[in-house]
């Protein structure tokens, strides 16, 4: 049967046009029900006689309740998913999940094109109430068909569809009705809160007075914004929050040319982290104003935990402290532009993870009760919460979901969604961070995995024939990795020549031969961006067949590989440099520990050991010429732990050791990279992914050179060549000395970032960390995405495939590239998150005393770097609540806190002894301590 | 975007090996030796063929042997709103092209020496697919003009979509920028527009030559159907 839709367009011309779509009727669509007598049952999902018929509202809203197992039998009609689609593509793609969802009976029935069904839309019909009567119209068609086999009921939050519902002989009830009649209470926990539109709970939150004082400013307007916007007097932006001081935010807008800070709650008007947000500007005399302000609002410091000591200026606090501010010559900081939030354009809700305030339990049980959600991220407000069942939650890290925020509250609104676990249990704090993060830790699905190639895999004779692919079997490659290493990216070889020169290569797992653009393996994979390390589990990026078997290049077994190979001078100066498509067979995958220990064992002469000399002695090369050229040896304080294997706890924590074997390794990799980038920028100018390294600002780094003043250093910080031989100078008394300049200055930097080569000018490619004009990332596609992008443009430079669709759609590419920086953070977070979730863990029966060094001067103490263990943490002089109690003065030249009586001091990086304890302030809510000894 | 649904719908309600409705009529202008109008769903293509004649133009006459098929392909200002103007002339020539090599192979030239076939071909609607609608029209339009042909000339599309091929593309299917595969049945493959994998090609490829069989079924449904209509009216 077929039905013609035509309807009227508007042009962007403003001309309208008439557009004629077909639509064809079907009779062959089936209602689901396994025990109707009519339809073909086969792919029936409905085995109760209630059937309960969705609204699009209770969707979109009650996403959280409908994954809950108690609710099942579902119809979910075409339309409700149409226009769920297009409101919200998250809550699309969970409600796609359970209808997917085998353990669920969720049954998608295609009302729009069913012949009894189909309902065509009214002249002046809104497409809201097009909809509402479609809904209606399937409901009853059910009710019909099923007869009196089942019951079906429609579930709508909607007023007034309910009440046509009705009229129209329809059972239908509202989403709070229905969870109580199945007679589980715990679920009303689960229910958004209501809005405006929504029907009112019958139980709704009466303790709110109708009439209470606004906390905030309105929105303005959906047509007012547009308007405001043409007219330039609001501007649109992204609202990010100060991770490290949620009273602060920054929105980049495009109208302005320049980042505007949003000062304070009440300015950034219930706006999220993420929000796409309209603001105006602050007249220019309340610039300055706004800023003192906020910062004495900034009372909760986030310099009370212990924390993993920064590793870049992205994982220190923007403004460092109160005291440069306004310390620093009056002219240093220029005001910037601030603003407030006048509406919210498109929400950045999500669920957070978090728990309960503590609170006591209100007299009697089983009522609800009124509490607020903390979030561990920090950027995010309290959130108020009704709960049935307060007792079982507040020892439990939960997710919780915003669903409104009003003038008149302080707070947000939202409910709870489910427990995680219990706080300080490592299995749930691990989640916790994964999902704080924004780490997709699912299982990769049916349809991912579908597009590996059969196991077991091997080397097929195709491969070998393949031109484009050279049979490199016959050379001497070998891996050296961190012990225990399953996803082996790169391996190596070194065969000198008889002219003395060398032949070096470097072997990357052929990743994209088993990866192609457009299958839902690689949509996956560039959703993810990276693996995640954490310290007890890593999160693949590839499923784990291609990541520990297929593309591993593992020793003694037959790989495909993208090779680099260059021909060197015993000076380590390239001759010539090719790229091909290779097979290769490992004869060794070696530890950083096994390769050092053999290139010191005099004795060892064979061929492995002698080419690894070999490669060692180009790498000296090679790194000492980069370092000359003004490479930085940045320094960061990574730690290792030693975990029970069994019981998953740290046993034992320390600095992880860097030999000269992965100095080599890194060495190679790193030239790999640059040579890879070169290729691919010579041949795509446009569309190449490379990765920079900002030159930091003097003012990035202010706080190394305010320190190294204090202790009588100069610095030269004109160029990263200054830097570097600025640093090399800088030795004090202790071995560490240097380091800890080295660290410290590392931390003042941002990291580098990955961008498409179109879209910054060649100036700015440069690479300031590594003194190179020029680098991408080539060497690990298993574990980042980024360098499956780049194997895919090496491939295309060397006519091997062509170029996929993608390269040629700037902002797809952009937007790319913007993604994996994301990814790529926040893998980094998480991995920090993990590692100070096992620091404290293992100091949690160990109270230990360690050396630390005073790394910046606070009021009333000082921070301290613990270097053994990689964390840094504030010491106390004076009791905390006794801020500038008068025995202590500091001395900001200096770096310094003196003792009035001028009987002690303490000045920046001076060694301390501190001890360290895990103390419970609150229940559940263990931290680390430092104190002196 | 999704252009197929998980239950395997395309966004016009057809599954993903199903052809738009066919309308076919021959014998549509009175003035033409032959005629015909070919519907697929929204996209509408009317053919007319004079000849065989005496040649017109002396200079065009190449080889005396064998008769000159000239086609000329246009679109009516209404019939795509106003989607895809600037383009329209490279695409006219190449479209009338591809035709017109189509049907020369088709017709059986050497029967009709000294003479040329013109065919005209006016899409009234375009809604994706006009290339195959157009071979079919003109097909249906020779065969009424009762020219000689080797085998019927028929066309359809299919393309490769959400990791699915999909059989006769409509507009919004067909600018998609999936890859699509016109298959021209007795001549030869025509044209593909974006790259596919080998397997992907032969599996669409296939799906269109499935399409393709379906519509010589129709078309020679129609034609059987009018010899009936003309053997009755002989007989009457
Ligand atoms: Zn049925």
């Amino acid at each position: 049967m077929l039905q013609s839709k035509v309807f009227n367009k508007k042009t962007r011309g403003g001309r309208i046009q008439k557009q004629v779509r077909e639509v064809y009727l079907r009779d062959d669509i089936y209602c689901g029900a396994f025990a109707c007598k009519s339809c073909d049952t086969s792919a029936a999902r409905l085995s109760s006689p209630k059937i309960i018929v969705l609204d699009t509202n209770v969707v979109l809203h009650q996403i959280d309740l409908l994954e809950n197992q108690a609710i099942d039998n579902v119809v979910v009609l075409s339309v409700v998913l149409d226009e769920v689609k297009n409101r919200n593509r998250s809550v699309y793609n969970r409600i796609r999940a359970l209808c997917s969802n085998p353990a669920k009976q969720f049954y998608v029935f295609s009302n729009h094109v069913h012949k009894d069904t189909y309902v065509q839309a009214m002249e002046r019909e809104s497409a809201n109430d097009h909809n509402d009567r479609a809904i209606r119209v399937a409901t009853l068609w059910y009710q019909k068909h099923l007869g009196g086999t089942s019951q079906v009921l429609l579930v709508t939050n909607d007023r007034e569809n309910k009440r046509k519902a009705t009229e129209e002989g329809i059972s239908a009830e509202t989403i709070e009705a229905y969870v109580k009649s199945i007679g589980q209470p715990d679920l009303l926990d689960l229910l958004a809160q209501p809005t405006a539109e929504d029907i009112t709970m019958e139980d709704a939150d009466d303790s709110r007075p109708s009439k209470r004082k606004l906390v905030y400013l309105e929105h303005k307007p959906m047509s007012e914004i547009t308007a405001g916007l043409h007219r330039g007097i609001y501007h649109q932006g992204k609202l990010r929050v100060n991770r490290f001081n949620p009273f602060e935010a920054y929105v980049g807008s495009e109208s302005i040319g320049e980042e505007i800070i949003i000062y304070g709650r009440s300015n950034m008007n219930r706006a999220f982290d993420g929000d796409i947000v309209a603001i105006e500007l602050l007249p220019r005399d309340q610039w300055q104003e706004e800023k003192a302000l906020s910062i004495a609002e900034e009372d909760e410091d986030e310099d009370d935990t212990v924390h993993l000591a920064p590793n870049s200026a992205d994982d220190a606090p923007r403004i460092s402290s109160l005291a440069q501010e306004t310390s620093g010559d009056k002219n240093a900081v220029p005001a910037r532009p601030s603003g407030r939030v006048v509406g919210v354009i498109r929400r950045n809700w999500h669920s957070y993870c978090g728990s309960l305030e503590p609170m006591s339990l209100p007299a009697g049980s089983g009522g609800t009760a009124h509490a607020l959600f903390v979030s561990k991220d920090r950027r995010i407000p309290k959130i108020r919460i009704n709960t049935r069942q307060l007792q079982n939650l507040l020892n439990m890290r939960i997710v919780v979901a915003v669903d409104s925020w009003d003038r008149q509250s302080r707070y947000p609104s939202g409910h709870y969604v489910r427990p995680i676990g219990k706080i300080g249990d490592r299995e749930t704090e691990t989640e916790v961070v994964l999902i704080e993060n924004d780490v997709d830790y699912s299982p990769f699905s049916s349809q991912v995995l579908a597009c590996l190639p059969p196991l077991p895999w091997s080397v097929s004779s195709e491969d070998v024939s393949n031109p484009v692919r050279q049979d490199l079997r016959h050379l001497l490659v070998f891996s050296v990795d961190p012990p225990g290493c399953k996803d082996i990216d790169d391996a190596l070889h070194c065969t000198s020549l008889p002219n003395g020169n060398f032949e070096v290569g470097v072997h990357i797992a052929d990743v994209t031969n088993f990866v192609h653009p457009g299958t839902p393996l690689d949509d996956e994979a560039s959703k993810r961006g990276t693996s995640v390390y954490l310290v007890d589990r890593r999160i693949d990026m590839l499923p784990k067949p291609l990541t520990e078997d297929i593309c591993s290049l593992r020793a003694d077994v037959e790989r495909l590989a993208f090779s680099v190979i260059w021909e060197m001078s015993p000076e380590a100066e390239i001759i010539s440099t090719r790229f091909t498509k290779s097979i290769i067979k490992s004869s060794a995958a070696l530890s950083y520990v096994e390769a050092q220990a053999r290139m010191d064992d005099s004795r060892l002469t064979d061929t492995v050991t002698t080419d690894l000399r070999n490669m060692n002695t180009l790498a000296k090369i090679m790194r000492q010429r980069r370092i000359d050229r003004g490479a930085l040896t940045l320094a960061s304080a990574e730690v290792k732990f030693q975990i029970d294997t069994e019981t998953h706890d740290p046993l034992d924590i320390g600095m992880y050791q860097i030999r000269e074997a992965n100095q080599m390794v890194e060495e190679f990799m790193l030239a790999a990279n640059v040579s890879v980038a070169e290729q691919i920028l010579n041949q795509f100018s446009s569309c190449s992914l490379l990765r920079r390294h900002p030159t930091p600002t003097r003012e990035m780094l202010e706080p190394l050179l305010r320190t190294a003043a204090a202790i009588g250093l100069t610095l030269d910080v004109s160029s990263s060549k200054a830097l570097a031989d600025s640093l090399d100078r800088a030795v004090g008394e202790d071995p560490y000395f240097n380091k800890l300049i080295r660290i410290l200055a590392t931390r003042c930097m941002t990291q580098a970032v990955y961008f498409c080569s179109g879209d910054l000018t060649p100036p700015e490619y440069h690479h300031y960390g590594l003194a190179a004009p020029l680098y991408t990332h080539f060497t690990s596609p298993i574990r980042r995405y980024a360098d499956v992008f780049v194997h895919r443009l090496l491939a295309a430079s060397l006519g091997i495939y062509k170029l996929p669709t993608v390269f040629q759609d700037r902002p797809q590419l952009t937007s790319v590239a913007d993604n994996l920086n994301y990814r790529h953070r926040n893998a980094q977070m998480a991995s920090r998150a993990s590692v100070e979730l096992h620091t404290l863990i293992y100091f949690r029966n160990r109270p230990t005393d360690a050396e630390a060094r005073v790394v910046k001067i606070r009021s009333n103490g000082f921070i301290v770097f613990v270097p053994k263990y990689g964390i840094e943490g504030p010491v106390y002089l004076t009791a905390k609540g006794e801020k500038g109690a008068g025995d202590w003065y500091v001395d900001e030249e200096k770096q310094k806190i003196v003792k009035m009586d001028g009987s002690l001091s303490y000045s920046v990086l001076q060694t301390v002894k501190i001890h360290m304890e895990v103390v419970e302030p609150q229940p559940n809510r263990p931290k680390l301590q430092l104190t002196l000894l | 975007m999704e252009y197929v649904s998980p239950e395997g719908l395309r966004l016009d309600g057809r599954r993903f090996n199903e052809m738009r409705q066919i309308v076919a009529e021959i014998g549509v202008v009175s003035k033409a030796d032959g005629s015909a109008v070919f519907e697929m769903g929204n996209t509408k293509v009317i053919a007319a063929v004079y000849g065989p004649r005496e040649i017109q133009n002396k200079s065009q006459q190449l080889k005396h042997d064998r008769a000159l098929v000239l086609c000329e392909y246009s679109m009516a200002q209404f019939s795509t709103g106003d989607r895809r103007r600037q383009k329209q002339d490279r695409r006219t020539t190449e479209l009338s092209l591809v035709i017109r090599q189509t049907m020369e192979a088709c017709i059986l030239t050497e029967l009709m020496p000294h003479s040329q076939i013109d065919i005209f071909l006016q899409v009234l609607q375009a809604d994706g697919g006009t290339r195959s609608a157009c071979i079919n029209a003109a097909t249906l339009a020779l065969a009424d003009a009762g020219i000689p042909m080797r085998d019927l000339a028929v066309s359809c599309s299919a393309g490769y979509l959400n990791s699915t091929p999909l059989l006769d593309l409509n507009y919004v299917e067909d600018s998609a920028g999936g890859a699509d595969v016109t298959v021209g049945i007795l001549p030869k493959t025509d044209k593909m527009d974006a790259k596919l994998p080998m397997e992907t090609f032969e599996t669409v490829f296939a799906l269109a030559s499935e399409g393709c069989k379906a519509i010589a079924e129709r078309i020679r449904e129609v034609l059987e159907e009018n010899t009936k209509q003309l053997e009755y009216r002989r007989a009457a």
